[in-house]
């Protein structure tokens, strides 16, 4: 969208259209306001902006609808904003920033620190919602049928208009076939001669001065329907779907004068208590549903202070390192091993060899991955099998870690072979040959001329590489599952990545705890950036040394 | 200057055409609004296979009552999606699942208590009523019960063990003639996996959680760890890799099944879900209860119930209530989705249908009678992950004392 939205302003650049313009005077001002407007870049910018006009009506709607004024104003001051830009003819180099600008925003800024916001709270399962939410789940899970009450046979009327017109709630006693009408104000008896009552289902089919509604019309009223509560004297009437309704009472209720929710059968209280989230009782126990709170640096100092993930976090970081080193560096070695040995001249058959190289990078991954699996497997497993071989692979820690990093190999050196190939024949053949003109033997040669020049091209690559290995969720998840887990420790497994363990922490069975997560994300975060940088300046330095 | 007037005209055009466009989205909600005075709309979420059977009869009671219903299939994580997508807003408003999601699903406040009559509570089978009720509460209608059981392949093995001791000598002398590669299937994997060994840790005398006075789990006691639990993991390392060899880690959820199709193992330990398979094989079986220790407790395999819920924050919650708690106890229901997958139906009048069809329901009915319902509480969730590992862990030869200790430490820890 980027490009294209300065589609216009590129035709007006255009190298091509210079020697135009070249007699007329040459201050910006005057050639932007003479250069003239194409029929095509004017349509593109129509239908652009067109577009932008119709996204953010489209996303207008759900905004109103939620109320979410702020949003709203967001989205409306863009809109103006864009629009502005590229209706004026000023602003040119803002033309050619501003869709950039605006992905970053909503593809990298937000969600990154929507993260971090995320680290300083406690969401996750029993904190998601707001207090209210909670509140309103507390007391309708508390809603229980008052014993040996009625369940009565339940037609949804109104008076007047069946779509807008007040709802009455007509109840008919299965038992003892007595008819009332009930809404907000209570319940009242109705004569018997007024209605009709089916004798298959025991519902009112007809009432004077009501009118009835079918299943569909009443559904269409779902929340009035669900919201109308009959008050009696030992609860309430509430309705049970469309053609039942049962005496029930709300035990639990929220008093806002002590902040605390009560039990009406046994007295007992839960205070709400603002730094966790959750309503406590004296005695400590507390109610289920929780909401989301600020917990500030609880998550951070929990990463750095509870034993049980400081202490894993350290060994885990270290096979972390070893992990995305060791599948970088190995898939790169035997890469550019096959890379070399099919770029010697006296090689025959190369494509036929290069197209059954690529073959692993073609296929899927994640199926080869669970594949890999099942072929470690040390009783039915096809290397087992082939090989006599009785090793429990993922059984023990060094060998499901040699069996992760030979998957890792198997699946990553088609893509490095590939690399190096194009890296190789971008360096002149002369080079190499004038070493071996000079005396030099080809290790000599490759140590000296062609892995220098290789690695100025492959490094940005390879620390794309590593830093992707880095966080391979796939790699370990489908293979070992982070397994084999010490026998004391159910937390942190052998083949652990930090982001698996993240993963299990936010996703994981035992209940997710997004807020935990996060803050272990953006420490690892911190960590690949920190990685980044230093080997980024370093590649500068080899780049001024060899260029 | 005219061009630019044009041009602004043509965009300012363009803009209301595609706010047109846009348009047909905002009708949407008016679309919604007239739907609604039509009849309104139902949106229940389930697996793939139990989509396929409840289409025919939601559209029917959509027909019935002249609503839209819309079944959607949610493949994967159903539970985490529901919950998600409640929490924003935009899900369902009726869900299909297995039980114990129950205690994670109230705790998020994403479903809301049924209320079933006396009457149609007491159509049910009362351990399904009972796995679906949480803090005394009814959070959904069941319609599926499920346990495991030891599935046997009568050619390899015509009688069935009385005990897992006679299990395992029986399985030994089919590897020694070469008949079996394996004594028993009874899937563990590397992380282990605690529903398909609990019928042995019970029998050792382990239990999870105890019953408060209410009949409920008490997460307060924990049983993991205990005494109890130990002595029954010693019981259970003696059968593994280092012990008889009956219990691995490499047979997992994966390969155990078609290991026992492959007619390498005369002894499976699973559920219904496995019977279609070996009838595709065309094997053999018989069912009967997953057998105990010698001289042990009984073996109390887990019961599993599925259920529909009606979610808390669904948009029609009035009809959804109508179809759960009106319509999916109508034996019919339970019968048809009995047909897409075959496990025992909750409803007694349904069971008692099909039961003359099928005799393994009825086998395997038998094999769950005096399991244990699947806890629902929401500590539970705590106990998959560091029980199965723990297992898994001792099956490969580590001290069983230690590691159980280790394993209620990390339970009790995480139990808030």
């Amino acid at each position: 969208m980027s490009t294209s939205l300065s589609g216009p302003g590129s035709a007006e650049q255009a190298p091509g259209r210079e020697p135009v313009r070249r007699g007329l005077p040459r201050t910006s001002r005057t050639a932007r306001n003479h250069a003239p407007i194409t029929a095509t870049g004017l349509v593109v910018k129509v239908v652009l902006l067109g577009l932008v006009a119709g996204i953010a009506i489209w996303a207008a709607f759900p905004l109103v609808e939620a109320e979410h004024w702020v949003g709203l104003g967001i989205l409306a001051a863009t809109t103006a904003g864009l629009f502005y830009l590229y209706l004026t003819r000023r602003h040119i180099p803002a033309k050619y920033l501003v869709p950039g600008t605006l992905f970053l925003i909503a593809f990298q800024v937000f969600p990154v620190l929507y993260t971090a916001s995320t680290a300083f709270t406690n969401f996750g399962d029993g904190h998601r919602g707001s207090k209210d939410d909670a509140i309103v789940a507390i007391q309708t899970s508390s809603v229980k049928q008052v014993p040996g009450s009625t369940e009565y046979s339940l037609s949804i009327a109104t008076k007047g208009d069946p779509a807008t017109g007040a709802l009455v709630f007509l109840l008919s006693d299965p038992k003892t076939k007595e008819v009332f009408a009930g809404d907000a104000g209570g319940l009242r008896k109705l004569d018997a001669g007024e209605v009709t009552v089916s004798s298959l289902s025991g519902k009112i089919t007809a009432a004077e001065g009501y009118t009835i509604l079918n299943i569909g019309q009443a559904s269409g009223r779902s929340d009035a329907v669900t919201a109308l509560v009959v008050p009696t004297s030992g609860g309430a009437i509430r309705s049970n779907g469309l053609t039942r309704a049962y005496e029930g009472k709300a035990v639990r209720a929220y008093d806002v004068g002590c902040d605390c929710i009560k039990d009406g059968e046994t007295g007992k209280t839960w205070t709400a208590d603002a730094a966790s989230g959750s309503f406590v009782a004296a005695d400590g126990e507390r109610l289920a549903q929780g909401w989301k709170v600020n917990v500030g640096l609880k998550n951070f100092s929990r990463v750095l202070t509870d034993p049980n993930i400081s202490g894993p976090f350290f060994g885990t970081l270290v096979w972390n390192f070893a992990f995305a080193i060791g599948s970088t560096g190995l898939t790169f070695l035997l890469g550019l091993a096959i890379a070399l040995a099919l770029h010697s001249p006296r090689m025959r058959g190369t494509n036929l060899y290069r197209i059954l190289l690529i073959l692993p990078y073609a296929m899927p991954s994640f199926a080869m991955l669970l594949v890999w699996r099942d072929m470690f497997n040390t009783d039915f497993g096809l290397i087992n099998n082939l090989f006599g071989l009785g090793v429990d692979w993922f059984g023990g820690s060094w060998s499901a870690r040699i069996a992760v990093l030979l998957v890792q190999l198997w699946l990553g050196y088609p893509y490095m072979f590939l690399v190096a190939t194009g890296a190789l024949q971008a360096i002149p053949r002369e080079l190499t040959e004038a070493t071996s003109v000079d005396g030099a033997t080809p290790w000599q040669s490759f140590k000296a001329v062609t892995l220098p020049l290789l690695l100025v091209a492959l490094s940005p690559l390879l620390i794309a590489s590593f830093a992707y290995n880095f966080n391979n969720v796939n790699a370990i998840l489908f293979t070992t599952e982070g397994g084999p887990f010490p026998a004391d420790n159910p937390r942190n497994g052998a083949t652990d990545l930090l982001i698996t363990y993240t993963y299990r922490l936010a996703f994981g069975a035992q209940g997710a705890e997004y807020g935990l997560a996060t803050t272990v994300s953006i420490f690892i975060f911190a960590i690949v950036a920190i990685v980044a940088a230093i080997s980024f300046s370093r590649t500068r330095k080899q780049e001024e040394v060899y260029s | 200057m005219r061009i630019r007037t044009a041009g602004v005209v043509a965009v300012l055009g363009l803009a209301l055409a595609a706010s047109g466009c846009g348009g047909s989205d905002s009708d949407k909600p008016a679309a919604k609004e007239t739907a609604k005075a039509a009849g309104g709309k139902l949106v229940i979420w389930a697996d793939d296979k139990r989509t396929a059977a409840l289409k025919p009869f939601a559209e029917e009671f959509g027909k019935e009552n002249g609503v839209t219903v819309e079944v959607q299939a949610v493949s994967k994580d159903l539970q985490t999606n529901f919950v998600t997508a409640s929490q924003q807003g935009s899900g369902p408003d009726v869900v299909v699942g297995a039980h114990d999601w129950i205690g994670n699903m109230v705790q998020n406040g994403a479903i809301d208590p049924v209320q079933l009559g006396a009457e149609q509570k007491s159509a049910f089978n009362e351990t399904a009523i009972k796995a679906v009720t949480f803090n005394g509460q009814l959070y959904g209608v069941p319609y599926a019960t499920e346990n495991v059981a030891l599935i046997r392949n009568t050619e390899l093995a015509p009688e069935a063990p009385k005990t897992i001791e006679d299990l395992v000598t029986a399985g030994k002398k089919l590897k020694a003639e070469k008949k079996a590669s394996e004594i028993l299937c009874l899937q563990s994997g590397q992380n282990g996996d605690a529903y398909h060994v609990y019928p042995l840790y019970t029998s050792g005398g382990g239990y999870l959680f105890g019953t408060g006075a209410n009949g409920d789990y008490d997460p307060k006691d924990l049983g993991v760890g205990k005494p109890e639990s130990i002595a029954a993991f010693q019981k259970i390392a003696k059968l593994g890799e280092k012990g008889d060899g009956a219990l691995k880690r490499s047979i997992t959820g994966e390969n155990s099944i078609a290991t026992f199709t492959g007619k390498k193992c005369a002894f499976l330990v699973s559920g219904p879900w496995a019977i279609a398979d070996a009838k595709k094989a065309n094997i053999k079986y018989d069912i009967s209860p997953v057998p105990g220790f010698a001289g042990g407790k009984e073996a109390q395999p887990f019961v599993g119930v599925q259920a529909f819920y009606v979610a808390a924050k669904g948009k029609n919650k009035a009809l959804a209530q109508e179809f759960v708690t009106n319509y999916v106890t109508k034996p019919e229901l339970a019968v048809a989705l009995y047909k897409a997958e075959p496990r025992p139906p909750a409803l007694t009048a349904a069971f008692d249908q099909v039961k003359g069809e099928d005799p393994d329901l009825a086998k395997f009915q038998e094999a769950g009678k005096n399991g244990q319902v699947l806890p629902a509480i929401p500590a539970m969730a705590a106990i998959w992950d560091p029980f199965g590992k723990a297992e898994a862990a001792i099956i490969g030869g580590a001290d069983p004392a230690k590691t159980i200790t280790a394993a209620g430490k990390t339970i009790a820890g995480q139990i808030k």
